[in-house]
């Protein structure tokens, strides 16, 4: 008995899971092919954002595949050209899911560089 | 010395010959430290001579420039974010006047860098001083310690940054020399504004560049070289 209702459990478990959860819904911009395989960017991306910063701010290294505005250029939202603007935005989605704070945009912009060049032209 | 310890000594000799003999051609199992790794080859040194004989009174192209390129809010009230601004000298006895801009001058022995508790006040390999605003905790050291004025600090949040100039609220800032435009063989903002050309930007380490031609051909002075920084800014005419 006790052997049984542990085995219902364990399989009651991951499917109240799968059902009653909400995941995060993405508006994931342009997307495409990541720099990254996507499961490996979700764990690791703060990483290599924070190994990004320091050879860009002190080398001048920029351009490269791990710049927070290569992210940006890619999953910005077609619609308002943000990572984090509304609820579902790139960044906000999962960081909101997961209560963590950002604290990038604090300083750096969320908007694509051809909008700031649009808004920013005359 | 005993017999013991004059083993143990050969043991340690022969430990470390063996340790220092390459693994393979080449690489060598353990190398002495060499500290940071420059960036570029630590042989440039931006800089820029400012010909104020050439800096019109009341022309603010560069200011307008540099705040347009930056996204700063332009303002010059004690609390406001200056990174350029244009000042009017006036010798007392003769009464003649100049014009120049005045902005942090980039020494190669920066105070700044040598107040900073947090290293966020640092100084690039090519000679362009910098904060890393993710160390700086707006202590303001570094506003105290600069000769020149030069470091604001930003009182306000910050919206709408150029997505190449991050800045916000709590951190000390000043001239990067446009340090995003030069990595990509750029001139800085102010330099390319300057209707009269009286902003010359280049390598003053550079035989072929004509800042270097320049400051071996005409009487150029630093700011305060009294103090001895060395600053990547001259100015001529003064």
């Amino acid at each position: 008995m006790k052997l049984f209702a542990s085995l219902l459990l364990c399989l009651w478990m991951p499917m109240a899971l799968a059902t009653g959860m909400t995941v995060p819904k993405l508006d994931i911009g342009k997307g495409g092919q990541c720099v990254e395989d996507a499961q490996w960017m979700r764990k690791n991306h703060m990483d290599l954002l924070k190994h990004q910063r320091d050879d860009t701010v002190h080398k001048g290294v920029r351009n490269t595949k791990h710049s927070l505005k290569g992210c940006i250029e890619c999953h910005a939202s077609t619609l308002d050209d943000s990572v984090t603007a509304r609820a579902d935005s790139f960044c906000v989605a999962c960081h909101r899911y997961e209560s963590v704070k950002i604290d990038c945009f604090e300083c750096h912009s969320d908007k694509r560089k051809s909008a700031w060049l649009q808004r920013n032209a005359k | 010395m005993s017999e013991i310890d004059l083993r143990r000594r050969s043991f340690f000799k022969t430990s470390m010959g063996a340790a220092a003999v390459a693994i393979a051609p080449g690489i060598l199992l353990f190398d002495t430290a060499h500290g940071k790794p420059p960036a570029g080859d630590g042989k440039v040194r931006w800089g820029m001579l400012i010909d104020a004989t050439q800096c019109r009174e009341g022309c603010s192209d560069c200011v307008t420039a540099c705040n347009k390129e930056n996204g700063l809010p332009g303002g010059t009230s004690a609390t406001a974010v200056q990174w350029i601004r244009k000042v009017e000298i006036k010798e007392v006895s003769t009464g003649r006047k100049m014009s120049l801009p005045m902005m942090c001058q980039h020494c190669e022995k920066p105070p700044c860098v040598d107040v900073c508790p947090t290293g966020a006040s640092f100084k690039r390999h090519d000679g362009i001083v910098l904060v890393d605003r993710h160390l700086c905790i707006g202590c303001r050291y570094c506003m105290m310690a600069c000769p020149y004025k030069a470091r604001s600090f930003v009182h306000e949040p910050v919206t709408d940054q150029n997505p190449d100039v991050p800045r916000g609220k709590g951190t000390v800032e000043s001239c990067t020399l446009c340090v995003h435009r030069i990595d990509n063989g750029q001139q800085p903002a102010c330099a390319e504004s300057c209707t009269n050309k009286a902003i010359l930007f280049g390598d003053l380490n550079d035989p072929d560049s004509d800042i270097f031609r320049k400051i071996r051909s005409v009487a150029s002075v630093q700011l305060r070289a009294d103090l001895r920084l060395n600053t990547g800014i001259r100015y001529q005419g003064l």
